[in-house]
């Protein structure tokens, strides 16, 4: 079943109405809960007016930041540690001030707004340079200023090496703020029954939000249950701290009914977490081929009000992923993160992997564009090479795993005829009646596959591995427990097919269950593509432990030596003796008939297994855009985007194909279309979907995909995963598109997203 | 104010704010909770329903509006022998990823087949473009509706 096509088995519920997400799940005597949220950037709160919000009627109550005080602030970097609603002040709009209780969402709505909440302004420091500059107030009083954080992560300097490159060259890029904006937003419902909690939430961890609970009500864990249930996309942003995770369960406590929290869009775009916005400054050192020598970057993020623990450390991956599929033998990356008066920024697809690839494919191309070649040869001058496989980069810990980067880069130019596309440039830049022609490409790597453990638990999750149990039924069908939770990735469907191999079954007899604290063992989550690397992986161990457990009753059945059978049809046989036969069914009965088996043989067919990656996977591939420009108003469209795709084996090739789909959905998205903005007083200018621009059917392209499969030797499936290739891979295909059609008139950057506006002033204000 | 809905068929007659929301009214009184909210501002289409045969946003009528009318929503469609073409089409070609949005697609390509049974893929993207998925890039959506169109159609 390992590479078939196979349609999902979670399709059925989903295309009936039958899901279900946050929002479908009812109570009795459920109670709604609304934030009142800040509407100022950066200011003291000097008082909160709840009276006409508790005189309606339906409303049960409002609460304030010292309601509850009692309960600990999420850890953080000292001093950033978060409270779960502003207290004296707060710090970016959109920050909970106070939550309100009702009856239903209509009043709890009605309820919010009439809360008065009176502020006493404070300077706002919405970009980043106004954070920095000498006269900026301390966001975060603890602090001196408002870098949080100063990283470096390499030891030295390349400062020789870059003196001694031949040639040099600078270059600032930006990787602008964008939301995750999944289709369903945040919800969480809480059911506080006796001494503990049932919470019904749109997480991608549903173990670690068990966990986090507990530490935060000093409960033991078996008295909550987490389950993450159908998830309406996620994207990384469901994978942070949320407040409302602990004020609807403790809310629940203290009024003794369920309470939901449903965000709005427009709550979604200001309280829950944005992705990127990165400043990288960035010099390199390259030859008269193009061969890079040394690559110096510093970054700064720009974290937000009151930052996520994980988006103030993002960087690192940044920089890990610097060197992307080249051979750079030096380089070296520091980061700063940066506080302001902004929503915080945390993981989002990709998770800075993203912003490391952008950054390296617009140096190779700037590197080409200063010496005048072609971006394919530069790119051909410093791939890494398939006998250099597994490939120890610069950074201690980041090896490669086996590819052919230039087979990939071969393939799509092959497939986009790129000498063809060429010519027709050159005959488009000769036509002042033609749209003007750019072809982009981008050979990427990313991180994927994450544990292991070690540095896993640096993000705060227990442990890097990722387990399944798997247990034979006694009709012989099959029941399968997984940690990660996923939200769209189709895991019911690949991990049938895994087990549907391994075991010897038919895919059919599989169903796979997850999301339920109180159903799964422990486990890990969904994100950082770790569902085929390393849930996958457990899958697989545990098949493979069950069907060594069958085996052994086989041949006690059989009475022959477990060794001397072989895997036949459905069942086993004793090898060259078709008589001696037994189905898989037969073996599992018998497994449940204690007086029939050997003395000291466990009843049934069953195995948890825990699989500990012993390493992070590097999906891969190469990608190519081919855009047009009008000339008289600037607007890109993307005629061609041509995929080349490794992610080693591939269990599905259809749940592949979307994954990559989607991943490029959102990186042309993020290249030409979105941003979330800010004006000088920190109000958001994108906090709805008729001011953020999601891109719909007539924004995006046909894709054009194809696959290279090079097996990992990292993990037994040889799987490196798929789930964020496409975000990583996509913007700088675009962003060099741009440029490339614009280079004949003197352009050398645009910056994301490249709106008509941008573009058309680039065209006309090159020098 | 007094309302009567005719949903799926079945009329249904309840007393509701003058405020209510159709999609409220569908997901909150009746329990039809196929039907979803993905924005405030009738961007994104989880919401849409057939409001007498024409595919609306509900999040953008109220149900005073729809007071009198026919409703059908995904769980309308299809029945004891199956998925509807569309569905099904859905389904074979991976139309859907996290699930979200793909009740309101499968009611806005329900509708568009209905219009037109054989649309070229510039008039599946044109009828489309007022629903948004996050998950498939769209491309699988076009191909699953051409599916349906050359399975069955609209019904």
């Amino acid at each position: 079943m390992i590479g078939s096509a196979v349609p999902r088995k979670e399709d059925a519920a989903l295309l009936t109405g039958r899901g279900t997400f946050v929002d479908d799940i009812q109570r009795p005597g459920l109670l709604h809960m609304v934030y009142v949220q800040s509407t100022e950037a950066h200011a003291l709160i000097t008082g909160i007016d709840t009276s006409a919000a508790t005189a309606l009627p339906g409303v049960v109550g409002v609460w304030t930041a010292e309601d509850f005080a009692e309960l600990p602030a999420r850890p953080s970097v000292p001093g950033l540690e978060r409270h779960y609603l502003a207290g004296e002040k707060v710090h970016y709009v959109g920050e909970p001030v106070a939550v309100v209780v009702a009856a239903d969402r209509y009043t709890a709505a009605d309820a919010a707004r009439a809360v008065e909440v009176t502020y006493e302004p404070l300077p706002v420091m919405a970009t980043l340079e106004a954070a920095l500059a000498p006269d900026a107030v301390p966001i975060f009083a603890p602090l001196p200023g408002n870098l949080a954080l100063e990283q470096p992560v390499t030891p030295d300097d390349v400062a020789a090496e870059l003196d001694a490159a031949p040639r040099r060259l600078r270059a600032r890029l930006v990787n602008q703020r964008v939301a995750g904006a999944p289709m369903e937003p945040y919800g969480v419902l809480a059911d506080w029954v006796g001494n503990g909690v049932t919470v019904w939430a749109t997480v991608q961890a549903p173990h670690r939000v068990r966990a986090e609970i507990a530490q935060v009500f000093g409960l033991a864990r078996h008295l909550i249950r987490v389950v993450a249930p159908d998830v309406g996309g996620a994207f990384g942003v469901k994978s942070s701290f949320m407040p409302e995770l602990f004020l609807a369960p403790e809310l629940s406590r203290r009024l003794g009914r369920p309470v939901k929290f449903v965000e709005t869009r427009r709550e979604h775009m200001t309280h829950t977490y944005h992705g990127r916005d990165q400043v990288q400054e960035v010099e390199v050192g390259f030859d008269e081929n193009g061969a890079i020598l040394a690559l110096d970057v510093t970054i700064t993020v720009n974290i937000g009000g009151v930052p996520d623990p994980v988006g103030i450390g993002l960087p690192t991956l940044t920089s890990y992923m610097l060197g992307g599929c080249y051979r750079i033998p030096k380089i070296a990356a520091r980061y700063r993160s940066v506080l302001t008066n902004t929503t915080p920024t945390a993981s989002y697809r990709g998770a800075g992997r993203p912003e490391a690839s952008f950054l390296i494919e617009r140096v190779v191309d700037l590197v080409a564009l200063e010496l005048g070649k072609d971006p394919a040869e530069v790119r051909k001058v410093n791939l890494i090479g398939p006998e250099q496989m597994p490939y120890q980069t610069p950074f201690e810990g980041i090896v490669y795993d086996e590819a052919d980067y230039p087979a990939a880069l071969e393939l799509l130019l092959g497939e986009l005829d790129y000498d063809a596309l060429r010519a027709e440039q050159e005959r488009r830049r000769a036509d002042p009646g033609a749209r003007l022609l750019g072809v982009g490409l981008s050979t990427f790597v990313e991180m994927a596959g994450f544990g292991p453990t070690p540095l896993f638990e640096q993000f705060g999750y227990l442990g890097g591995w990722e387990s399944a149990n798997l247990r034979l039924q006694p009709d012989g069908s099959v029941i399968v427990l997984v940690g990660t939770a996923p939200h769209g990735q189709g895991h019911q469907t690949a991990m049938a097919q895994i087990v549907a191999d391994e075991l010897g079954v038919p895919f059919e007899a599989v169903s796979v269950f997850y999301g339920d604290t109180a159903v799964v063992q422990e486990g890990i989550g969904t994100m950082g593509s770790r569902g085929m690397p390393v849930a996958g992986n457990a899958v697989r161990q545990a098949a493979v432990e069950v069907a060594d457990q069958a085996r052994r009753i086989a041949a006690h059945l059989l009475e022959a030596d477990p060794d001397d059978l072989v895997r036949v049809g459905d069942g086993f046989q004793v090898k060259g003796v078709p008589d001696a036969a037994v189905p898989l069914a037969a073996v599992v009965e018998r497994s449940f008939k204690p007086h029939l088996l050997p003395e000291g043989t466990r009843l049934g067919l069953e195995s948890t297994a825990y699989y500990e990656p012993k390493n992070l996977s590097y999906p891969s591939g190469a990608h190519g855009c081919v855009v047009e420009i009008e000339r008289d108003t600037g607007r890109v469209h993307v005629v061609r985007y041509v995929c080349v795709d490794d992610c080693g084996t591939v269990i599905n090739p259809m749940n592949a194909r979307g994954q990559v789909h989607g991943g490029v959905a959102q990186g042309i998205a993020q290249a030409l279309f979105e941003k979330v903005s800010f004006d000088a007083e920190g109000r958001p200018l994108a906090a709805s979907l008729e001011e953020y621009m999601l891109p719909g059917m007539l924004d995006l392209p046909r894709y054009e995909t194809h696959h290279i499969e090079t097996r990992s030797s990292f993990n037994p499936l040889g799987v490196k995963g798929i789930g964020e290739a496409g975000a990583t891979a996509a913007p700088q295909a675009v962003v060099n598109a741009v440029v490339d059609a614009l280079a004949h008139l003197g352009v050398r950057d645009v910056e994301m997203p490249c709106t008509p506006e941008r573009v058309w002033k680039a065209m006309h204000h090159a020098s | 104010m007094r309302v009567e809905i005719t949903v799926n068929g079945r009329p249904h007659e309840r007393e509701v704010e003058p405020r209510l929301l159709l999609v409220h009214f569908l997901r909150d009184l009746l329990s039809l909770t196929g039907t979803h909210v993905g924005c405030d501002t009738t961007s994104c289409g989880a919401c849409t329903v057939l409001l007498d045969g024409v595919a609306v946003k509900s999040c953008t009528v109220l149900a005073a509006q729809a007071d009198g009318c026919e409703v059908t929503t995904v769980e309308g469609l299809g029945g004891p022998d199956g998925l509807s073409p569309v569905q099904e089409g859905f389904r074979q070609c991976h139309g859907l990823q996290c699930g979200y949005c793909t009740p309101g697609m499968v009611m806005a390509a329900t509708a568009l087949l209905a219009e037109r049974p054989d649309p070229s893929e510039q008039e599946i993207r044109d009828g489309l473009k007022g629903n948004m998925c996050r998950c498939t890039g769209y491309q699988m959506i076009v191909e699953s509706v051409q599916w349906a169109a050359a399975n069955g159609g609209a019904r």
